[in-house]
């Protein structure tokens, strides 16, 4: 038996079985969460055990196991937001919501990330609620920011 | 198109770019930086705006076009004239009009949108002329704010793919590979690894199935430089690739790219999309037989896969844990195969390369670190942005030539380079040359580019605690030093902020910060005390500070500061007072305020509130 053989057919179907982080992620995109229910679905189809799906699930923090509120807050915490302020700025959300990192308030209005960094430093410190950018922030100015988002 | 392509790819190629050069000769473009930054201050709506409006200018040949990050992020959006030469700046969709009908007024600028320099005060209308452009040398950032992104006409039209055509049409596998080598291009993307030794180790090693890899999980944060390359030219980077594909022999590639970053995604894929439809992706590119083709794969948020194991082992569908690397990943990396990894930038600069030669290219930057490097200036700067400079520059250049020095005229403390793996350099040390070597043995690293302004106003503590608290919530837990490390190092570091600090503490953090650098498994546990390690080395005296005055010198640190109201400036509005969430001001309308220490928060909310500068922070804690 010729090892380099097996090898080379073995590799042409590599590919094949990587598509558990694309697959969690449009389930994700699509729910704002990962139903517990869906990772029961995904390991039966992929024919992978249910720990190995928890584990990427609850690996990346791209993921959150629960249900977001009406509106998302990604709270840019990069080092030119953190020097700018940014932590003046949780410690608001985290008085006036009752808000902590990755959750959600006891109204089920806000769900509060905090990112490492958006990229966009010029606007330090910049907090973006679903997908509007409020640059310069300080916590009078987002609080009142927040008031259209009910 | 096939059938009438002939079989030289350069002269097919070039019969493309001759084609588009005819169709857009003599036409004017207004170009609109549509990078992450501006288009966050509108320069989409704006864009939309001048397009609708240039219909009505059918005259004047203009072409309204969406460009890549011009850079000068601070004062975007950022508009360009490309016949005139005129720089727009803080540009909104009510300006539109405006400035298209200068255009047709014999070239009349708009002088309220002119780029004012803080130094004299007076406007500046031309690109060239402005201080920031002015010492950069922009060579992989040359076609992000002229090319549009999305259309792979544009990148052909200046210049685009000619590398490729080169490469496929008469350089052999090791031709190429030596050229790279001879360039002495090193890795971007923090280790400074010698590319073209990368790819000769990968070409070499046995297997029939090889891989390349573009490593777009931009993770440290305050770095964008790989973000607007992908959003501002993605096919230089998919040029690069295929070029690095051909040269060790690989048919598939991925390009990882962080999940924050939908737009660079979503440019990536249109350039992808095009790029195969014009025959330079895919089967048989430029009917040379070569065979490549790309996948993006978008990361999962998690800052350890910017480790090659790490992306890696996230690319095979697991959590991105990274490995021991006895077998190098060139002989055994995705999926045991061997596999080259590179930068974002690194991928970008190989056409360039090809492009002029590596001897040429050689002669750009120092002794050991050739070519250019894209820094993301950010923190207490005056001009925040994305610069290109050649390796080698000093620090006081790129700060203060460049940027435009500190914000508000503070003193300049030092800058962090390097992301949460780097360290801090002090002002004293700005004459350093920024290159792989020196930022080394300065205690810091040059890392993937980015460079956080400090100034008298940043605590040194704070700014180690904060890059600590970073990394041990990134650390992935695989190994015990990392683990366990980060988190102490981080609880030390909060009780010094805190006030509870001991000299005990320096000796701590100094010796398992050593057992770090030598014991932890990849190099996000290796380089995580560098941010201790040399604010230990260059700041000892605010530690110090801390420890045994309980005094945040820089004012900082939330227990050891005092707000307070001068009752010879305040008022008496009473804007402090309504807004203070703790009800801790007191004071009639009309007379001086004041603050009830004991209910204070220390938020800061006065500070940013009052319109006289009365409230004021003093650095040490006074609890009467």
């Amino acid at each position: 038996m010729n090892q380099t053989e097996i090898r080379d057919i073995v590799d042409e179907y590599l590919e094949e079985s990587a598509q558990l982080v694309p697959i969690l992620q449009d389930i994700h995109r699509k729910y704002g969460y990962l139903p517990e229910e869906t990772l029961h679905h995904v390991a039966e189809r992929l024919h992978i055990p249910l720990s190995r799906v928890y584990s990427v699930a609850t690996f990346y923090g791209a993921f959150s196991l629960k249900p977001r509120g009406r509106h998302l807050i990604s709270l840019c915490m990069g080092t030119a937001c953190h020097l700018q302020g940014a932590p003046r700025l949780l410690h608001a959300l985290k008085d006036k919501f009752k808000l902590e990192d990755g959750e959600t308030s006891p109204d089920e209005r806000f769900t509060l990330k905090v990112v490492n960094c958006l990229g966009t430093c010029a606007l330090a410190p910049v907090v973006v609620v679903d997908g509007t950018y409020f640059d310069g922030m300080n916590p009078d100015k987002l609080l009142k920011a927040l008031r259209r988002f009910e | 198109m096939s059938s009438s392509v002939s079989l030289n790819p350069q002269a097919e190629l070039k019969r493309i770019r001759d084609t588009v050069k005819r169709s857009r000769g003599g036409v004017r473009e207004i170009r609109v930086c549509c990078g992450t930054g501006c288009q966050a201050r509108g320069s989409m709506e704006l864009y939309e705006v001048l397009r609708k409006e240039a219909e009505s200018f059918k005259g004047a040949r203009i072409r309204v076009k969406k460009t890549g990050c011009q850079g000068l992020c601070e004062k975007g959006a950022v508009v360009t004239d490309s016949a005139a030469g005129y720089f727009y700046c803080l540009a909104k969709k009510e300006n539109a009009r405006t400035i298209l009908e200068r255009v047709k007024e014999d070239d009349e600028k708009v002088s309220s949108l002119l780029y004012i320099d803080h130094t004299t005060g007076k406007p500046v209308i031309y690109t060239e002329d402005i201080p920031f452009y002015k010492k950069q040398h922009r060579l992989v950032l040359r076609q992000s704010g002229s090319t549009d992104p999305e259309d792979i006409l544009d990148y052909i039209a200046a210049g685009g793919y000619r590398s490729l055509a080169k490469v496929l049409g008469g350089m052999s596998p090791e031709k190429v590979i030596e050229e790279i080598t001879s360039s002495g291009l090193r890795g971007r993307g923090g280790g400074g690894f010698p590319t073209g030794r990368k790819w000769r180790s990968c070409r070499d090693a046995s297997g029939q199935k090889k891989y390349v890899i573009c490593n777009a999980d931009e993770g440290d944060p305050g770095a964008f430089m790989d973000r607007s390359i992908l959003e501002g030219n993605p096919h230089s980077i998919l040029e690069g690739m295929i070029i690095g594909a051909y040269a060790i022999g690989a048919h598939q590639g991925y390009v990882y790219v962080r999940d924050e970053y939908p737009l660079a995604v979503h440019r990536l894929k249109i350039a992808m999309a095009q790029a195969g439809e014009f025959g330079l992706l895919g089967y048989d590119i430029l009917n040379t037989g070569f065979t490549f083709n790309v996948r993006t794969n978008r990361g999962g948020g998690a800052f350890v896969c910017g480790e090659s194991t790490a992306l890696m082992a996230s690319l095979q569908g697991q959590i991105g844990e990274p490995r021991a690397k006895y077998i190098h990943t060139v002989e055994r990396g995705l999926w045991d195969c061997p596999t080259v990894l590179n930068n974002v930038e690194t991928w970008a600069n190989v056409p360039i390369i090809i492009e002029m030669g590596a001897e040429q290219y050689a002669k750009i930057g120092s002794e050991g670190s050739k070519g250019t490097k894209i820094f993301s200036v950010v923190g207490k700067v005056n001009n925040t942005g994305l610069v290109e400079v050649p390796m080698g520059m000093t620090i006081r250049e790129i700060v203060f030539d460049i940027c435009g020095g500190v914000r508000n005229d503070k003193q300049f403390k030092g800058v962090q380079t390097g992301g949460p793996s780097g360290g801090c350099i002090p002002a004293r040390l700005a004459d350093l040359p920024v290159d792989f070597d020196s930022l080394t043995e300065a205690g810091s690293m040059m890392g993937s580019g980015g460079m956080i302004v400090l100034d008298e106003h940043t605590c040194m503590v704070d700014v180690a605690r904060y890059f600590m608290s970073f990394l041990r919530k990134e650390s992935c837990g695989k190994c015990t030093l990392c683990r366990e490390g980060t988190e102490v190092m981080h609880e030390t570091l909060k009780s010094i902020c805190e006030g509870r600090g001991s000299k005990q503490d320096i000796d701590l953090l100094e010796e398992l910060g050593q057992a770090m650098q030598t014991g932890a498994l990849c190099a996000l546990g290796t380089s995580a005390p560098n941010s201790v390690l040399s604010t230990l080395r260059y700041f000892q005296d605010e530690y110090l500070e801390h420890i045994r005055n309980k005094r945040c010198p820089a004012g900082v640190c939330r227990e050891l500061v005092t707000y307070s109201i001068d009752p010879d400036i305040c008022k008496g509005c009473g804007k402090c007072k309504e807004l203070c969430p703790q009800q801790a001001i007191e004071g009639e309308k009309k007379t001086p305020h004041r603050i009830r220490l004991e209910l204070c928060m220390k938020c800061g909310a006065c500070l940013d509130v009052c319109p006289f500068g009365a409230v004021g922070r003093r650095s040490y804690c006074d609890k009467s």
